[in-house]
């Protein structure tokens, strides 16, 4: 039981950290209607950013966001105007191609700045820990989960209070409509985009301290995190919030009591299930096109 | 017009049909004997990108410290040696068209292998097709042999399966009121991994240890504190993990996260890579970590001392810091020179019946391969003491006693 009780509280802990990197990635699409496959190499690329100031500058990880993360925003400012708002035409098709180009492109220059051996992110808090119900919880989860807590609940905080937040729902909800009540559509994209590259800094220094990642290791992070925000619903930042820590739960509780095997496989049954009751997701909007 | 088209249909007909007779051919591409003296290219696939990287560039340093020191000797029989590398990305389709390259684009006199049991498989199908002999560092899984491949050589002291053999024989050496009661195993399901925990748990359980926990993981496994928590849940003396380095670390870190101390840990990679695994785990978390292992820095056998002074002289760095992946790519190079010796020429043929024949000196120790190149000998049990890695068992080749139980990870 209590080996099922440990399961669960990483579960919750390590979903939290792919609720944050999903956020991003499900915000991007809800505003702009691309898919962003790059997401995945920028979370890497905000890992690595992190890992050189603590290489270089001895500056701890989560203390190195500060740096990173308005550094990321202005990055994915500078994507969206470069490669994302010159596509007119057949957007989703085509920002498929773009941001793995961009993908890739990352993958490159990160493996030439950096090699492809393996790293990871160190702290005194990755293996120090505290006892609770019977078993140890290592800081670096604890503050993770609480970071990724705080960053969700200021991207709510900003979509749901604040005028500029309604502009980004509005974009959300009809692209065209927004822009026909004064939105300025280009602008709202430019800085959703911003913040989603800015989430990937904070998801990336997460995931570099409780995994070892090298500039390869964006491939099955992009997986998991299309397959949390297709589970969601597409657009939707509560839907990725519960898919992720429903997938890392269902994961790990499958892994202790059937086997590691069969992880995998037990999310992507509930996943099956699920988009056929309801194809748009758990928090996904059905919409109807004229034709 | 009649003749030009006759004999255009005639041109073509019998460019098909040298084409068909070309792509049907099973012939050695490079079946003579380079002319004495003349250069010759060894061509090898190399992981230089995706999961084996950091053990294919390893295998770099070793071919490439060995082509070195062959030339300065004058070459292999006279030839002077020049090595062509390319990446296969770990990747078991690109290693299929690297080798297919460098056999018929190429035209590289010999080829040596890759990293892991996953790339040689496939490689070695080709290679064997044109009838190239295969001396390979690093793939020695059970499939690699199960293929009946005449012209595989394994350069290493044992199968892999065999590697964990001298731990468990340690384990059951061990007076019985100090004997490990329970056991308790999780591996990647990897042709390199589990073929070993798979015998080192048959053999242990026949030696009346009994299996507390038994888990195989797919090798694309991120997350292991679930693994680990069944690992800990099952509280057994002794913990056996088929590991590669990723998981090796992780595993060691998520015991210290739940405080957990076995009386003895065994892994089947990562320990062995050095200062790298001392940097990632934290020098003081070393200490007790035990890893199978057919070769070590301080190892008494022929040449192995030049080996590692040349080896820091080239590369930098310190003996403990050297990947057993060097050592492993530098003695097949060293059976590749004997070989050549003793058969009198370098051609594929001569050197695959020479190989067959005899036992080979490299750093690692003697070594002689059966009808499928599988080597005879048998693994060493490795352990770190104070920052070092040492042999530990069998007796024969230890070094220093083996620490037991484990002193407890520093937190």
């Amino acid at each position: 039981m209590t080996l099922i009780l440990e399961a669960v509280v990483f579960g919750v802990l390590t979903g939290g950290v792919y609720a944050l990197m999903a956020s991003g990635l499900t915000l991007i699409f809800g505003v702009m209607r691309i898919i962003n496959v790059g997401h995945g190499a920028l979370v890497i690329l905000g890992a690595y950013l992190s890992f050189a100031l603590l290489r270089s500058a001895h500056i701890d990880p989560f203390v190195s966001l500060i740096i990173t993360m308005p550094a990321m925003f202005a990055l994915g400012v500078v994507l969206q105007l470069v490669f994302i708002r010159p596509l007119k035409e057949d957007r989703e098709a085509l920002s498929v191609l773009v941001t793995y180009a961009l993908a890739l492109g990352i993958e490159g220059l990160l493996g030439f700045l950096f090699s492809d051996n393996l790293v990871q992110l160190n702290a005194w808090y990755e293996t120090a820990s505290f006892a609770v119900f019977g078993f140890h919880i290592a800081y670096v989860y604890v503050f993770g989960f609480g970071l990724c807590i705080a960053i969700l609940a200021g991207i709510f905080l900003v979509l749901y209070r604040t005028t500029f937040g309604s502009a980004v729902r509005a974009t959300m909800l009809n692209r065209t409509a927004a822009q026909l009540v004064g939105v300025n559509v280009d602008r709202v994209s430019a800085i959703a985009f911003g913040i989603g590259v800015s989430t990937a800094a904070a998801g990336g220094v997460i995931f570099g301290m409780t995994n070892a990642f090298n500039p390869g290791s964006h491939y099955d992070l992009i997986s998991r995190l299309l397959t949390i925000i297709v589970l969601g619903g597409l657009g939707s930042l509560r839907g990725a919030v519960i898919a992720a820590v429903g997938m890392l739960i269902i994961e790990d509780v499958t892994a202790v009591v059937i086997s590691p095997v069969w992880a995998s496989f037990a999310f992507f049954l509930l996943l099956v299930i699920v988009l056929v009751v309801r194809p748009q997701g758990l928090y996904g909007i059905r919409v109807r096109e004229r034709i | 017009m009649r003749k030009p088209a006759f004999l255009a249909v005639t041109g073509i007909v019998s460019l098909g049909s040298l084409t068909l007779a070309a792509c049907g051919s099973n012939s050695p591409v490079n079946s003579g004997s380079p002319q004495a003296g003349t250069p010759i290219t060894i061509g090898v696939s190399v992981s230089l990108t995706g999961d084996f990287s950091g053990d294919g560039k390893a295998l770099v340093q070793g071919y490439d410290l060995w082509a070195t020191d062959e030339n300065a000797k004058g070459g292999l029989l006279g030839h002077h040696v020049t090595m062509k590398y390319v990446d296969d990305a770990s990747s078991t389709t690109q290693v299929v068209t690297n080798y297919q390259n460098l056999i018929t684009q190429d035209k590289v006199a010999l080829v040596f292998g890759p990293f892991s049991s996953l790339l040689t498989i496939p490689a070695s199908t080709v290679t064997n097709r044109f009838g190239y002999a295969f001396p390979e560092p690093a793939g020695g899984g059970p499939s690699v042999f199960t293929r009946g491949i005449h012209s595989l050589f394994f350069v290493q002291p044992a199968p892999v399966e065999d590697n964990l053999v001298s731990f468990t024989q340690w384990v059951l050496s061990l007076p019985a009121g100090q004997r490990p009661a329970t056991a308790a195993y999780s591996t990647e399901d990897d042709p390199f991994t589990q073929p070993q925990v798979d015998k080192a748990k048959a053999l242990l359980e026949a030696g009346g240890v009994r299996t507390a926990s038994y888990k195989v993981y797919p090798a694309e496994t991120t997350d292991f504190t679930p693994l680990a928590q069944q690992v800990i849940a099952a509280n057994a003396d002794v913990v056996i993990l088929g590991t590669q380095e990723p998981d090796a670390v992780a595993f060691i870190k998520a015991f210290q996260q739940q405080h957990y101390n076995p009386k003895a840990l065994v892994e089947t990679a990562g320990p062995d890579q050095g200062s790298d695994f001392a940097t990632k785990v934290g020098s003081a978390n070393t200490e007790g970590v035990m890893v199978p292992a057919g070769w070590w820095s301080s190892a008494k056998t022929p040449f192995n001392a030049t080996f590692v002074s040349e080896f820091i002289a080239k590369y930098g760095g310190t003996p403990g810091g050297i990947a057993s992946d060097a050592a492993e790519a530098y003695s097949v190079g060293q059976v590749v020179d004997q070989a050549a010796k003793k058969a009198g020429s370098i051609t594929n043929a001569a050197l695959i019946a020479a190989l067959h024949t005899g036992t080979y000196q490299t750093i690692q120790g003697p070594m002689a391969f059966d009808s499928v190149g599988r080597p005879s000998g048998a693994s060493f049990l490795v352990q770190w003491q104070n920052g070092l890695t040492v042999p530990v068992y069998p007796p024969s080749a230890a070094v220093a006693q083996p620490e037991y139980p484990k002193p407890a990870f520093s937190g």
